[in-house]
Order: structure tokens, then sequence, then C-alpha cells
């Protein structure tokens, strides 16, 4: 109930200007030169519909104002006029030609992507985003930060509520970046508003978009295509950084990868997988199957006492791998290392009273790939 | 021995009882029912609304899952356009297009009977889907594949069959409509004698049979994706999951203007009735109409700028669609100069009529800064859309319904309404739709994307403005069914032609126009003097 005072207080307060500017009632103008072309795009149109508002409108007010039976006024008999009816479709035709000419350019500009100096590659997945840097080997899925999570239901929410991811995609300052968009599963969109950049992200296509990013900051976008329950909770966030800090991450990110492949090789304790495999568990499948394993009867099979967490373990290696066809079970096979899918896989035949008893080392995974 | 049987006009006044309702093949009963229909489903999907209202009132998951959520954004939207608004127009289009064209009846009358009664069979399939394991689709009304096919519950095969019933029933409907427009006209009524709101219906059944049956084979083909081992929609089998989008909106764009044309129409009769003035432009009225048609056909990727087309196949798309902004500037433009120099009251179907214009040129300038292809990529699915096809959909073809319902509702029962309450909720009504859409549009610029059942704290503020918003024109229709019921049955007898400016065949007719109106049909003088455009 406070929570809600507090809220009807927040919207007196919103009349005044300076609250207005906080929540942002316009289009941001971005950091990008194809986000501020796409926002004077945006405001030349607005100020010509304006324009036409106030003569149409006025023309009407004008007439409910004088033209009613109550004023005296007494009808009139005309209902032709071939040169009114030219005048105005010829005007609209011109002032739309004006509008096509800008509106053009800017299509063809941001529609070419050939003046990239780099290339990221995004995977959509129900409900997270996968990032490739193809030349620089670097790979990691970002998904919504566990403590938007928790609140979600209920508690306090933080400024970034829902904008918040477990690992953001870094990009480097004033250099052309080629986005590659693609998906693993249903049609999501990637979008960051200050980028000027969305685009769909098709099964089995490749879409492509570019920005070139003026400013160090962080920037947040979410995904902008109905991909599923969890549509509402797959942000983006970008760290844009100096080309120097950059360069650091990069070296940083290819020592970690350097490591995780180490700890595939070595054979795993029982505990160990456990942990890791529920961690593994809950970032990539608990959105599906459930935090529980029961999954959505009729939507999502359950993991609990399901044929396949109880049965062949080499089965269940496969589905995890490759995915099951015509199913929403997606293949983890370029998503996750061996020493995860080992550990999430021995943690689904121990968990939710499934009692299998086996243990899976990374060593196993790496031999069915 | 042979008996003469004696002629009565017996057989002429409807069955007593409910089997009067079930085999009734007279136009008033199946408009009556179309009308009851439309009525029961505005109030589910209202529902429906209200729901995602309360959701999205404040941050956070209160009320429903997030499943749970993207069935109610799904069912309400379908359940808005096949059940709410099109029947809605169907009803209208039975009631009116015989006495508007000096007719007994439709041409095909048992058709009729039939378009009507599958209707409701398959709303009831569409809801029962609640009840089945897995739930009810939550794709949303477009049912983009593959989340539609691979993704889906299994409900999804009983939400397809009742898509073939509602395309049967509204491809049935068109050819009666086109049937009767062409066959049953009084042999003295040329084309373009014919009122708007016959001429609106006429080129609106020719999209519905243009763009049904495209309906019918996407939800084919997504069947057999589903069941049987196609790859239609499905890239691992050599399938597009963008081919379905393109056929998708080869209908769904008609479709939008399958539920816009008839409320042109409308507002083509109301206007110059309280203006008390004729209609400005009749025949250009007329070719804007049909040019918005043609043009509807060949814009549908707009809604589809994001999905990788060709820059030269956007380029086309958006030039196509930036030209429906002229006919149908033309149509704007020759409703004011109706109104200008006219004698104007303000009754509630003029009060109704007035705001249509207002409003619906406000989505118009929205959907023309969406048709600009570099700003549809910021606008595209996000709330800025759903602010402008609610001003479309909402306060214009919703609102010419209920102005449409006021405007004829004398010749239906035979009773005036209370204007006075008609007054206050139209007020209430206008004043609510505003402040549950309007906020919306700073929404999507601001960036709250569609389709979400939970928001960052940054659109807090204008959700709840726009959900009080929503609850108080949920429950403006109370007033609204109150008004209809108590007309009908308490409402004081009017007269023939209650409005002093009105014009049309329809009010030629006794004050409660008879079961089988035009038993002769109108001579040529008559229709002169009734046409729209004298």
């Amino acid at each position: 109930m406070s929570k809600l005072t507090s809220r009807l207080g927040g919207l007196i307060a919103m009349v005044s200007a300076n609250a207005f500017a906080e929540y942002g009632f316009n289009m941001t103008q971005g950091v990008t030169s194809v986000s501020r072309d796409i926002y004077g795009l945006h405001m030349m149109v607005f100020w010509i519909c304006v324009a036409i508002a106030v003569i149409v409108f006025g023309v009407m007010i004008y007439s409910l104002v004088v033209h009613r039976k109550s004023q005296g006024a007494v009808a009139a008999n005309f209902h032709e006029s071939t040169k009114a009816e030219l005048l105005w479709t010829g005007v609209p035709i011109i002032v739309l030609v004006l509008m096509a000419i800008p509106a053009s350019s800017v299509l063809i500009d941001l529609e070419d992507t050939s003046k990239a100096q780099m290339t990221i590659k995004v995977t959509g997945h129900q409900w997270k985003w996968q990032y490739d840097y193809l030349k620089e080997g670097i790979s990691f899925i970002s998904n919504l930060k566990q403590d938007s999570k928790d609140v979600i239901y209920s508690g306090n929410r933080h400024k970034n509520y829902l904008l918040e991811v477990d690992n953001n995609l870094v990009l480097p300052v004033d250099t052309s970046i080629r986005f590659l968009i693609t998906s693993n599963d249903v049609i999501h969109n990637w979008w960051v508003p200050d980028f000027g950049v969305k685009q769909d992200a098709n099964p089995g296509f490749i879409n492509d978009a570019w920005a070139q990013i003026d400013e160090i900051g962080t920037y947040r976008g979410q995904c902008a295509e109905l991909c599923g329950k969890d549509h509402g909770f797959m942000p983006i966030v970008v760290d844009v950084v100096s080309k120097a800090d950059y360069a650091k991450w990069v070296l940083k990110q290819q020592a970690a990868k350097a490591a995780i492949l180490a700890k595939s090789s070595k054979t795993w304790r029982e505990d160990e997988l456990i942990s890791l495999g529920q961690k593994v568990y809950n970032t990539n499948c608990s959105s599906c199957h459930g935090i529980t394993g029961k999954g959505i009867p009729g939507v999502f099979p359950a993991l609990k006492g399901s044929p396949v967490a109880t049965g062949d373990i080499k089965k269940h290696i496969s589905i995890v791998l490759h995915g099951k066809a015509g199913t929403a079970m997606a293949g983890y096979k370029n998503i996750l290392g061996d020493a995860d899918i080992a550990a999430v896989i021995t943690f689904e035949r121990t968990a939710f009273g499934n009692q299998m008893g086996d243990l899976i080392q990374p060593a196993q995974i790496k031999a069915a790939r | 021995m042979t008996t003469a049987i004696a002629h009565t006009d017996d057989h002429h006044g409807p069955e007593k009882g409910l089997m009067r309702w079930i085999k009734t093949t007279n136009h008033k009963d199946i408009g009556s029912l179309y009308l009851w229909f439309a009525f029961t489903m505005v109030l589910i999907g209202g529902v429906m609304a209200m729901v995602i209202r309360m959701e999205l009132f404040q941050p956070g998951m209160q009320l429903v899952e997030p499943q749970f959520f993207n069935q109610m954004t799904t069912m309400h939207g379908l359940i808005m356009v096949f059940g709410a608004i099109m029947p809605a127009f169907v009803g209208l289009g039975n009631w009116l297009i015989p006495m508007m064209i000096g007719a007994p009846d439709m041409a095909l009358p048992r058709m009729n009977n039939w378009s009507f009664w599958i209707l409701p069979f398959a709303g009831g399939i569409l809801l029962s889907t609640f009840f089945m394991e897995g739930g009810a689709p939550a794709f949303g009304w477009t049912f983009y594949a593959p989340l539609s096919t691979t993704f889906a519950p299994d409900s999804t095969d009983f939400f397809i069959f009742s898509v073939h019933l509602l395309g049967f029933s509204s491809i049935m409907g068109a050819i009666n409509i086109i049937a009767t427009v062409l066959n049953m006209r009084a042999p003295e009524m040329k084309l373009m004698d014919m009122p708007l709101f016959v001429w609106t219906w006429l080129i609106t059944s020719f999209l519905l049979i243009g763009a049904m049956p495209v309906l019918a084979g996407a939800v084919t083909m997504m069947l057999t994706d589903r069941n049987f081992g196609t790859a239609f929609f499905d890239a691992t089998g050599g399938g597009d999951p963008v081919l379905f989008q393109h056929i998708f909106w080869f209908f769904g764009h008609p479709e939008v203007y399958i539920m816009i044309l008839p409320a042109f129409g409308v507002i083509s009769h109301i206007i110059p009735t309280f203006a008390r003035k004729p209609l400005f432009g009749y025949s250009s009225m007329v070719y804007a109409t049909a040019s918005i048609a043609f043009l509807s056909y060949i814009v549908w990727a707009h809604h589809m700028f994001l999905t990788g087309m060709p820059v030269a196949g956007e380029l086309y798309f958006m030039y196509a669609t930036m030209l429906i902004a002229v006919p149908t500037g033309v149509k704007v433009f020759n409703w004011v100069s109706t109104m200008w120099r006219g004698s104007m009251t303000f009754e509630a179907p003029m009060l109704w009529a007035i705001s249509f214009v207002f409003l619906f040129t406000i989505g118009g300038f929205s959907g023309l800064m969406l048709g600009i292809a570099p700003a549809d990529i910021q606008y595209h699915d996000t709330y800025f859309v759903v602010a402008h096809f609610h001003y479309v959909l909402v306060t214009g073809a919703l609102w010419s319904i209920i102005a449409a319902t006021f405007y004829w509702l004398p010749k239906w029962t035979g009773k005036m309404y209370n204007e006075t309450l008609a007054k206050v909720h139209f007020w209430w009504a206008v004043i609510s739709v505003n402040v549950l859409f309007f906020p919306q549009h700073f929404l999507g610029l601001a960036g709250m994307p569609r389709r979400i059942p939970d928001y960052s704290l940054q659109f807090a503020d204008f959700n709840m403005i726009s959900s009080i918003g929503g609850f108080a024109f949920g429950a403006s229709f109370i007033l609204f069914t109150y008004i209809v019921i108590d007309c009908i049955r308490n409402g004081k007898p009017a007269d023939a032609r209650p409005w002093e400016g009105a014009k049309g065949l329809e009010w030629t007719l006794e004050p409660k126009a008879q079961y089988h109106s035009f038993n002769t049909p109108p001579t040529r003088a008559l229709i002169e003097k009734e046409s729209q455009h004298s």
C-alpha cells in the first residue's frame, strides 16, 4: 500500500517538466550516426504531422464552434469541388515525396554493413543471448542477472531492475562494428535503442546490422520480438570502453577460456560436478524445465522421473548436446563447455529425486561430441 | 378437391421462442445475433485486457505467470479481431444493407444462418483452449512460426481449427453481401446511388474473399508442420520462418482494412446527418475506399522491416505504405468539408463520429510515422505500435460501431435511447480511452517493448496512468450495456426519421423497421430524394 501511495505521489510529481526528462517520453538520440539519423527523421515526420493536425483540426474545431445549429448556422448545400479535391490529393503527395527522400538515404546507409572493422555474432536463445567474437575467439552467454530474478515476484526493485545481465557485451568505442544476428530456436530481436540497431534473429538465417559508437558508457536494451514466456526477461547490456581497455579485456577473456579448456581434461569429484551442475541448470535449463524439474505440463516436459534423465546415459548426453528435433529442446554443443555439460547431466540424474547415481566426466562429453 | 389457401401475412412475422433465433434466415434477426455475439466477445476480450492492465499496473509480477500473461495478450487480440470487431461489422451489414438498397432480405438467407452459427462454435473452441493442458495459445495474435509450430502448446491444433471455422464464416458472410448488393439492389438504384456504408462493405467483402483463404493456407501449413512432418517454416528442414510472416501479413494487412473500411462508411452517414449537409465528395469517397483496399494488398511487408529484407524491398514497401496516406487524407478532408458551413448538432452518434475523426487521424499520423522504414526500426514491437493500432482499432473501428449503434438503434427497436446518459457515456469513454492509450506512445518511444509481462522502473508511471485509464474505459461498458438494454425495454417511441438531417432508404421504413422491408422496391424518385449526394 505504501508503494502505491509513493507511486501516486510520483504520478503527481510527473506534471513537472523535470520529472518528465528523467522518465523520457521521446525517442533517444543515441550514440551512433544511425540512431541520430533515425531521431532526425522521427522528429521531422512528427512536426509535419503536428502541422497537418493544426490545419485539419483547426478547420474542424472552427466549424464545431461557429457552424452550430445553436449558433443559428444555416447549412450550405455544396458537396463538390474538383479544385479542392485536387489540392488535397496533390499537396500530400508532394509532402510525402519530401519525406521519402531523406528516409531513403538513411535507409540505404543503415543497411550498408560493408564498412565494418570488426564482427560480433549475436545468437538468441530462449531466453538469453550468446555473443561470439569471431576473430578473437571469445564466446559467452548473457543472462538476466540473478538480483533481478530474485525480486520479480516480490521485494525491492533496484534502479536497473530487469535491465542487468551477468555478462555484459563489451565493445570498443569509435569502431565500426558489424553484428551478425541469428537464433537457435524461435525468432528473437536484438535491440539497443541508443545504437539505432534492432534486428530480428531468425533461426536458420543470419541478419546483419552495424553501429559505430561515439561515447564510452553502458547501454541497455531488450529482446523485441515475442519469443515465449520469458520474453520480458531477456535484456541486453553493452559496455562501450576505450580501445585500450577493450584490448585488455580481450586478453583477459582469452586467458579465462584457456583455463576452462584445462578444466575439461581433469577428473571431477561428485560434489564438484553437482554444485557446478546446479548452477548451469539454473542458468540454462530452469526457465523451461523449472527450478524443481517439473516443467510446464503440455509445454515443457518434466525432468523429474523423465525417461531421458532416468534412462540410457548415452541418449541423455546426445539430447543435451544436439537437442531434440521438432521440439523446443536446443542443442548445447556450441553453447556450453565439456565440464558444464558433464556437470549438468550429473546434476539432472541426481536431483529431483532421480537418484541415478551416475557420475559423468568431461572426457565422456568430449568423446560424444 | 382443391382448397385455396388464404393468403395472410402471418409467415412474414418471426417464429416464436428460441427456435426463431436458431433457425432464422431473416437479415434483421441475424444482424442482431451477430451484434450480441460481438458484444459478448468485447466483454470477454475486455476482461482479458483488464487482466493485462492489472498485471502491468506496477513493476514486478503480481497477478499472473508470464506464460498466462502471453495467453492473455494472444487471446485478447484474437477475440477482439475475429470475435468482436469483424462480427460487429457483419452484424451492421446484415441489418443495414438490405434496408439501404431497398431489398427485402439478404440474397442467400440460409447461408446467412450458417455463417452466423459457425461463429459461437469457433469462438467456443478458441476459448476452450484455456482448459487444456499447457493452456491457451501464447504466441501473440500474429502467431509467428516457429514459436507457434515447434514451441507451442498442444492446444494450438484447436486454435488452427477455430481459425479455419472463423474464416469459413467470414467468407460466407462476404459472398452473401456481394450477392446481395449486386443482385438484390432496387432495380432503379445504380451503383453510384448506393450509400457509402454499402459501398465500403462491398469493397470490404472483396478484401475478405481475397485475404481469408491466405490465412487458411497459413494455418494449414502450420498444421502439417506440427503434425505431419512438413517443414514449411522450419529452417532445419529447408523451410523459412520469414515465409510465415509474408503469408500472415499478406492476409493481416488487408485484415486491418477489413476492420476499418466499414467504419468509414458509418462515419460518412453520421456526419452529413448532423451537419444537415450532403456528404462532401461522394464519388471521391468511393474511389478513395477502393484505392485504400487495393493498396492494402501491396504493403504487407511494412510489418516486416526488421526481418532482414533486402534494402530494395524495404524502399518499395516504405513508398507504397506512405502512399496510403493520400486516399486516407482525402477521406478526412471530405468529412471536415462536410462539417464546414453545416448546421451542426451534437447528439450521441455525432459526438462519437467527431471523436472518430480526431482520434482515428491521430492513429493515422502514428501510422505514417511507422511507415518511415528507418524510424520503424525504433518503433517496431514497442508500445508506440500498441498505441497506434489501438487508436485505429478502438477509437476507429470500435468507435464507429458504437456510433452506428446509437444512430440506428431507433430504427432497430422503434425506441429512443436516453440521450443524457449516452452523452455521459461518451465523455467517460473518450476521456478514459485517451488516458489509456496516449501515454503508451511515450512508453514506446522511451523503449518499452510490447508483449512483456513486467518492465523496468523507468516505465512505471506511464504504465500506471495507462492502467487507470484502462479500468475506467472498461467500466464505461457497464453504462453502455445499461443504455442499450434500457432503450430496448423502456425507450420512448421513436419517429420513423428521428434525426432531422438523416437521408437514406432505411429512414423511409416504419419507426421500427418491419420484419421484411421493401416488399415492393423503392421508386427512382424516392432513391434520388434519399441519396447521400443531392
